[in-house]
């Protein structure tokens, strides 16, 4: 695999804050359709890095890369190089259950598994062996449902099934789910695209307050949601990474046309 | 008329109601705007003309040969009448063969030779009467239905009714037929449990049907202990069911989760076709094949095997089922959303940890579901059993030794002349009757573990 060094040549200024994951020269193949076009992007650890941009352009694509969930779909093909700490995570010696169990993901459509809300967030931590004994399954379940900002609403009914709740709160036990096995990053692909704006609101929030210990990369079609919750922000526009800076910049000073015009709602 | 030509005439009434109704329709669209489409109409005018015909010839053949006989059996001479009704019968068959295949029986009696003629007389009667009383019905139908025909006449809504009642109706025949099967095996079983009691049947451990012709017949006593029948079955379900489920449920998993596109295209089909094959091919297989093999195998590891015994026809019974399991499994396996896939891959849990955590727990309704059909069909296979197991009930969980089911009894009790009064046949009905009640309870256990484990995922 020929991997691109565009860092040593200087292409990509990404100074300030450590970069948690590395993107460099990475091409996605659907079959024979290019869906993501030498894309180099730096997630920065403990921030909160927004892809935005229009349908079709690629956004959830270079997201599901990042854990290798396009690895299950027959005919994709991911070329260059995407680093965790250094590590390229589709090198061979990688193994993709231990990346995802680092990487965790939340989906667009909440999607608990028909199972006990206890069940759901104690899933992870059981299949990776996080916890020795009850005690420190059942600390872990609480903490995780704590982050995820249900603990309270839950914990009278740990035993109900997990598909009983609302769609925001069901949103929100997957993010337990995520969060109870230690990822490092979180990924979410347009989290609230299913939830009304209260349920939108509480997500957000709690994306804010994962920040302090977590990476967290979001997908997502509201720019006002963009610009609330993340530091960061990259414009994808057909399969390119057109733009990627500071929030605030992005917003009010954009440096391509293609992202002025989209932020401006001229297209996308 | 012939009830074909009759049948016929009918229709082109009913298709002409609907060229009537339509064409007035139309032309009663001139005076104001219609309230449905004209061809409303025109089916409007085609049900009066059709369903009340259907109804009167439905009703008229399942009452005419009952009244035509009574008359008939009235004409009789009192001697004739007062007959036992197994000798009336015998009668009224010879009054039937006169008057219906131009039989000329030799020595046949006058009063029956008059009886023949009576019959012949009263059905061509009823025939034109029908003829008559049908054509008028139709006519009659279709007159009302012109009657009503206007503009503001809501006709659309009122075939919508119609159609309601049509599929009503055709809904209740599967329903009372079930219920006439379940009542013909519930009467002739009862005339069983007249002669040899419920408790003999069910709890007795000998099962050798038989009728003495003499008294001083050898093997001439009769024994009617279902027990062993019971166990047959159950041994050769249980091997059968130990080989299918296991088998089916991982090759649909393998077909459902691990195999590509296109192996999957080509062995999901594959695998149906054994469902194709007749089961007496399983069965000479089972008899010919895998028997011998079992025989073979037993002094290896010291067993005395008979060239029949229950394990060959279970073994083989569960392969003719793997394909039931594993395509209805397959199914539902297929059914659980791929988000929940996602959601356990993206936790970073291999695909077998979901497969057994989270795919089976959510497809586990259909499963069972699957589960037990295949029991219904391996309680209910008859042909493998004769072939493999043989007939003699043995009193036995032993799968090496020789058993017979429920339905090998059923089948070799009534096939051949049998008299229909003797316990004998009757205990045919009083086995279905049971086995009857078997599958319902599985079926009714099924669906209560399938609404039980239904979880809501969407």
């Amino acid at each position: 695999m020929e991997i691109k060094t565009k860092v040593a040549a200087g292409q990509v200024s990404q100074a300030d804050g450590k970069a948690k994951m590395a993107a460099r020269g990475v091409d996605m193949y659907y079959g024979e359709k290019k869906a993501l076009k030498s894309i180099d992007l730096d997630i920065r650890e403990r921030e909160v890095t927004a892809l935005i941009g229009p349908s079709g352009c690629g956004k959830s694509t270079f997201l599901r890369c990042l854990n290798r969930m396009n690895d299950v779909i027959e005919g994709a093909k991911v070329q260059g190089d995407i680093r965790l700490d250094g590590q390229n995570i589709y090198d061979q010696a990688i193994d993709v259950v231990q990346l995802r169990a680092r990487v965790g993901m939340v989906f667009q459509k909440p999607n608990p598994f028909p199972k006990s809300i206890y069940e759901n967030v104690a899933y992870g931590p059981k299949i990776h062996g996080l916890a020795r004994t009850r005690e420190e399954l059942d600390r872990i379940v609480e903490t995780s449902l704590t982050k995820a900002g249900l603990w309270e609403e839950v914990k009278a009914r740990l035993q109900e099934t997990g598909t009983g709740l609302s769609g925001g709160q069901q949103q929100r036990l997957c993010i337990a789910r995520a969060i109870a096995v230690s990822p490092e990053v979180i990924l979410m692909d347009e989290p609230c695209s299913a939830l009304d704006p209260i349920a939108t609101a509480k997500i957000e929030e709690l994306i804010d307050e994962l920040r302090s210990n977590y990476t967290i990369v979001i997908v997502t079609h509201s720019m006002q949601q963009a610009a609330r919750v993340s530091q960061r922000t990259a414009f994808f526009h057909l399969g390119e990474l057109v733009e990627v800076g500071d929030t605030a910049q992005i917003f009010t000073n954009p440096k391509d046309d293609r992202t002025q015009g989209y932020i401006t709602g001229r297209f996308g | 008329m012939p009830l074909l030509f009759l049948t016929l005439v009918l229709l082109g009434l009913t298709v002409l109601a609907y060229y009537l109704g339509r064409s007035q329709a139309l032309g009663a669209s001139a005076t104001g705007r219609l309230h449905s489409l004209p061809s409303y109409y025109g089916y409007y005018a085609a049900l009066w003309c059709g369903l009340p015909v259907v109804m009167l010839l439905f009703a008229w053949l399942t009452l005419e040969p009952r009244i035509v006989i009574g008359l008939v059996v009235n004409s009789l001479p009192p001697e004739q009448q007062n007959l036992p009704q197994a000798q009336l019968d015998l009668i009224l068959t010879e009054v039937r063969n006169i008057a219906f295949r131009s039989m000329t029986m030799a020595n046949a009696s006058p009063a029956v030779l008059a009886a023949a003629e009576n019959l012949k007389r009263l059905t061509t009667l009823a025939n034109w009467a029908l003829t008559v009383l049908a054509l008028v019905v139709a006519i009659l139908g279709i007159l009302y239905a012109r009657s009503r025909i206007r503009p503001d006449f809501r006709a659309r809504n009122t075939v919508e009714i119609a159609v309601e009642w049509i599929l009503i109706g055709c809904s209740t025949i599967a329903v009372l037929t079930t219920a006439g099967i379940v009542l013909s095996l519930l009467f002739e079983a009862a005339s069983f449990f007249f002669r040899i009691s419920p408790i003999e049947f069910l709890f007795g451990l000998k099962w050798s049907p038989q009728d003495a012709i003499r008294a001083d017949q050898v093997g001439g006593s009769s024994a009617f202990g279902a027990v062993p029948l019971f166990t047959g079955t159950l041994v050769i379900t249980v091997i059968a069911m130990a080989v299918a489920v296991p088998v089916g449920l991982m090759s649909a998993i393998y077909l459902a989760d691990y195999a590509p596109k296109g192996l999957r295209d080509v062995a999901k089909p594959a695998l149906e076709v054994i469902a194709g094959i007749p089961t007496v091919v399983f069965g000479f297989f089972a008899a010919l094949t895998v028997a011998p093999f079992i025989r073979d195998l037993g002094p290896l590891v010291g067993l005395e095997i008979g060239a029949q015994s229950a394990l060959a026809a279970g073994i083989v019974m569960g392969v003719m089922i793997i394909p039931f399991v594993s395509s209805l499994a397959d199914d539902v396996i297929n059914a659980v959303p791929q988000s929940l896939r996602d959601g356990s891959a993206g936790l970073g849990a291999t695909k077998s940890e979901t497969i057994k955590q989270v795919i089976l727990p959510a497809a586990l309704p259909g499963i069972v579901a699957a589960v037990m059909l295949a029991i219904s069909k391996a309680i209910g296979e008859t042909m493998i059993v004769v072939m493999a197991a043989g007939l003699a009930a043995n009193l036995t969980l032993n799968p090496f030794e020789n058993v017979t089911t429920v339905t090998v009894q059923i089948a070799t009790l009534l096939v051949g002349d049998q008299e229909f009064d003797s316990a004998k046949t009757l205990s045919a009905f009083a086995l279905g009757l049971v086995l009857f009640f078997v599958t319902l309870c599985l079926n009714i256990i099924a669906l209560r573990v399938v609404n039980k484990y239904r979880e809501r995922y969407d």
